[in-house]
């Protein structure tokens, strides 16, 4: 198992956010978390990135505890996340931005001369990072200009940038049309073999499309786990949860 | 050594006035700041302001409660065209702004202060039924103003914390911030809100600026050296918090008087005099910075840090 | 050429020629004003450094300028004039002090750390005052300038005007190499988005930690210079209002440009020693000047050559 969590709590004053959430995700399988709006999602994967502390349980990844280590440490270990708002920065190309990714990743950001500007092997592995999710042709413009659904993409570049051993993301195709949903649905796809994903999704075309495993969250609670069959056979999943989902 | 218990009482009483002045000042900033997400620099004018109008009117009119009076109402008018014409559009501005539009605002004053009044210091005298001593214990007399002012200091904290708590309008400064769209959306006039709570820490810092009158030198800038005091204050007690504001007031008074007072004769005692003479006063001056920095380096947001979400 | 590179070369052709054109018109006036540009240009360079692509609004920068001041002032008190051991102790200082005020600071965000600076920096000026033996509030006389050698005068305006010259020459083209590094791109980075740079792996606190000491001991060079042009040192020059004033240089010039704080040395010097002969009370002026600039330019003069990197480019 890549990551296992046991028995994780948050809680926000009164509020538990987070009720004893056990799960596990192996090696290069697809992951997925759903349940409606308030479900606590978002803040189960800030817990496992390591934004939010934890107030019980534990969370191993790639066979160590990492349950107190701080965000960073946690990223520079293969764990990286994307975000639910788009959360790139702005002021770079979108080279930039991967090529940030990756630098930060080779561990060499003590360097005061150097121009990445100039650095040629930098923007090559930046620009095939792009390549991947079909921005090459929009290296030079600057993130804060890119089209909604390309600043989603480079999101999952530069997440991919930093060449994670688990991928946590945080509902790659909200605010997406159909068509950019479906080629990140294809992107990840094609990521599957390669990377392990934690994926929170709403639209359960996607989840249905991509996940090995699903988790179904609701009030902070898991109701339901099991494989994409077990799910939409699951009747408790679909009064608490799915029936409201016209989609289903 | 000269210390005796009597000294020590003296100067931790000296300690706990000073703190209550920095507290009248402290309480404003630090409401301003927590409400409205402000930072204001000018704060200290306010003060100056107060200062000089009492001694001013206490010159013209012979009372020492009309010039106290005085004070406080030209420094809250002051305050509210303060807050009126500079204030309003600054709110949404980034804190650099903030910070820079104040700062402004304080050389104007600084400098207005010295047109009006000249750049010579006045001096306030105490107020004759105040001038007397008052035993404290029996043979430890202390200046009776001194203790009208830690009283009228406590007095302040008192009406602050029954403002706040027990009060419609402390409801709204407790919601205000914490959820300032859930304020506005409630129908409340935000921004009759923001001029009130800017208003009540004006009539503070004159307050405080009043009172101080005659115990310090009235000169252009100084508000400055207590601006600055008030921001370490507000710092270690947690933005927005007035209670913490109480506390870190109370703790930076008596540390920087004692320190003041006590360093250089203790540092004598196992360092040479010549030694003492210099690293007394060096170490004195910096103690609450570094107190500021030793809770800050534990706790980064203060004492009581505001409590966001 | 872009246009940052042509703006830079505009700037430094005119500094480079301040001194012969004073000559001509024989004002050796404007040497010692050009010094004094020079040296505040150094310090706003080094705020904005932290300022414009790191986001720390340090309100306590004089104390750097004031450590660099007295190291000399100090050492010269104690005889030791050689130039060397008072520039590497000025810059060895003040990197202690920043590494020191930022280890503290850097923590903090927002107006914590803009408070924490200016206490700090407070901090050292009473301190300053405190030093009886070296003059405490009335400062203290340098007995000659640092000593270099024969090869370098510094007693001469002319010598010094070019020795500052060359050092913000070469603080600004390191400078500029800096934010185009490695490092600068971590440290732009966080400004931008601090969330976001920590999910890749980025441990903000020593990327700001660094930059905090890198712009402290640039200042802390300003301060050693400032120490030779006036041959005198006193708290005053690290009150927290000289602080503001190498604030408003960056503001002036534009935040973030490296070199618009160049010009609003050159601007806000000016402005000050024109006002000052026109009124005593010129900060009656400068306070309302300042409030306007803030509320309606706030983007500086030279906010443009940071701006075109927003507009679209396609």
């Amino acid at each position: 198992m890549l990551l296992v969590v046991d028995s994780l709590v948050k809680r926000f004053g009164g509020l538990v956010a987070t009720d004893n959430v056990t799960l596990a995700v192996p090696a290069g399988q697809i992951h997925a978390i759903i349940g409606p709006n308030g479900a606590g999602k978002t803040t189960l994967l800030s817990q496992l990135a390591g934004e939010l502390r934890s107030d019980a349980g534990t969370i191993h990844f790639d066979g160590e505890d990492i349950t107190a280590l701080p965000a960073h440490i946690r990223a520079a270990r293969g764990l990286a996340r994307s975000f639910q708002i788009n959360s790139v920065f702005k002021d770079f190309t979108a080279l930039e931005n991967v090529a940030l990714a990756i630098q930060v990743h080779e561990g060499h950001c003590f360097r005061f001369w150097g121009q990445v500007a100039k650095d040629a092997a930098l923007q090559s592995a930046a620009l095939g990072f792009l390549a991947q999710v079909n921005l090459e042709e929009r290296a030079n413009i600057i993130a804060a200009n890119l089209a909604y659904g390309e600043r989603r993409a480079l999101e999952v570049a530069i997440a991919l940038a930093s060449r994670p051993k688990l991928l946590l993301l945080d509902e790659p195709t909200s605010g997406m049309g159909a068509n950019e949903s479906a080629e990140i649905v294809t992107l990840l796809a094609k990521l599957k073999r390669t990377l392990t994903i934690l994926l929170i999704e709403h639209d359960m075309n996607a989840v249905f499309a991509l996940a090995d495993r699903i988790t179904v969250l609701v009030y902070g609670r898991t109701v339901a786990a099991g494989s994409p069959e077990e799910i939409r056979a699951n009747t408790d999943v679909r009064r608490a949860y799915l029936g409201e989902d016209e989609d289903f | 050594m000269n210390i005796n218990i009597f000294f020590l009482l003296e100067q931790l009483l000296n300690g706990v006035q000073f703190g209550v002045m920095l507290f009248l000042i402290s309480a404003g900033l630090t409401l301003v700041f927590g409400i409205m997400n402000l930072i204001n620099l000018a704060h200290g004018v306010l003060y100056m302001l107060g200062a000089y109008i009492c001694a001013s009117v206490i010159q013209a009119s012979g009372s020492f409660l009309v010039g106290v009076a005085a004070a406080i109402v030209g420094s809250l008018a002051a305050g509210i065209v303060i807050e009126l014409v500079t204030f309003r559009p600054l709110y949404r501005r980034t804190h650099l702004d903030q910070v820079l539009v104040t700062f402004g605002l304080t050389l104007f004053f600084n400098e207005l202060v010295r047109i009006i009044w000249g750049p010579t210091a006045l001096y306030a005298a105490v107020p004759a039924a105040l001038s007397g001593q008052i035993d404290i214990l029996p043979g430890a007399p202390y200046p009776t103003y001194r203790l009208v002012i830690i009283g009228t200091g406590i007095l302040a904290a008192v009406f602050l914390y029954a403002l706040v708590s027990y009060t419609r309008i402390g409801m709204l400064i407790r919601a205000g911030a914490s959820n300032r769209v859930m304020v506005e959306a409630l129908g409340v006039n935000i921004k009759l809100l923001y001029t009130f709570i800017f208003g009540l820490g004006a009539a503070l810092a004159a307050l405080a600026g009043a009172l101080a009158g005659p115990i310090l030198a009235i000169e252009s800038g100084m508000g400055n050296g207590m601006l600055i005091l008030a921001l370490v204050v507000i710092v270690i007690g947690g933005i927005g918090s007035i209670r913490g504001a109480f506390i870190a007031s109370i703790l930076v008074g008596t540390v920087d008087t004692l320190g003041r007072t006590m360093l250089r004769p203790l540092f004598a005692t196992f360092l040479s005099q010549a030694t003492a003479d210099q690293a007394g006063p060096a170490i004195a001056s910096m103690l609450i910075y570094l107190l500021m920095a030793f809770i800050l380096f534990f706790r980064p947001q203060g004492l009581f840090p505001p409590r966001i979400r | 050429m872009q246009s940052r590179t042509v703006v830079a070369a505009v700037i430094f052709t005119a500094l480079a020629l301040v001194p012969s054109v004073a000559t001509a018109l024989n004002q050796s006036f404007y040497i010692d004003v050009g010094i004094r540009i020079l040296i505040f240009a150094i310090a706003a360079l080094s705020l904005d450094l932290i300022l414009g692509y790191g986001g720390m609004v340090s309100f306590g920068h004089a104390a750097f300028l004031g450590i660099g001041a007295y190291a000399v002032g100090i050492l010269a008190y104690f005889g030791v004039h050689n130039g060397l051991a008072q520039f590497v102790a000025a810059i060895v200082v003040s990197t202690l002090a920043a590494l020191f005020i930022g280890a503290v600071s850097v923590r903090t965000t927002g107006v914590y750390f803009i408070m924490t600076t200016l206490a700090f920096g407070q901090m050292l000026y009473f301190l300053a005052v405190s030093m009886s033996k070296f003059g405490g509030d009335d400062g203290m006389n340098i007995s000659s300038t640092s000593d270099f050698g024969g090869w370098l005068d510094l007693h001469n305006p002319i010598v010094l005007y070019y020795t500052c010259f060359c050092f913000l020459l070469g603080f600004a083209v390191f400078s500029d190499r800096l934010v185009g590094s490695r490092f600068g791109m971590v440290l732009r980075a966080i400004h931008m988005n601090e969330q976001r740079a920590v999910a890749i792996g980025v441990g903000s606190f020593r990327y700001k930690l660094t930059a905090f000491v890198i712009s402290g001991a640039m200042c802390g060079v300003s301060g050693a210079l400032l120490a030779n042009q006036a041959l005198f040192v006193s708290p005053a020059i690290m009150h927290w209002t000289r602080s503001g004033e190498i604030l408003i240089m960056v503001i002036l010039g534009g935040i973030g440009t490296l070199f618009g704080p160049i010009i609003g040395a050159v601007v806000y010097l000016l402005l000050e020693s024109t006002l000052s002969r026109i009124t005593e009370h010129w900060e009656i002026i400068l306070g309302p000047f300042l409030i306007i600039v803030v509320l309606f330019a706030h983007r500086g003069m030279l906010g443009w050559i940071a701006e075109r990197r927003r507009a679209p480019t396609k």
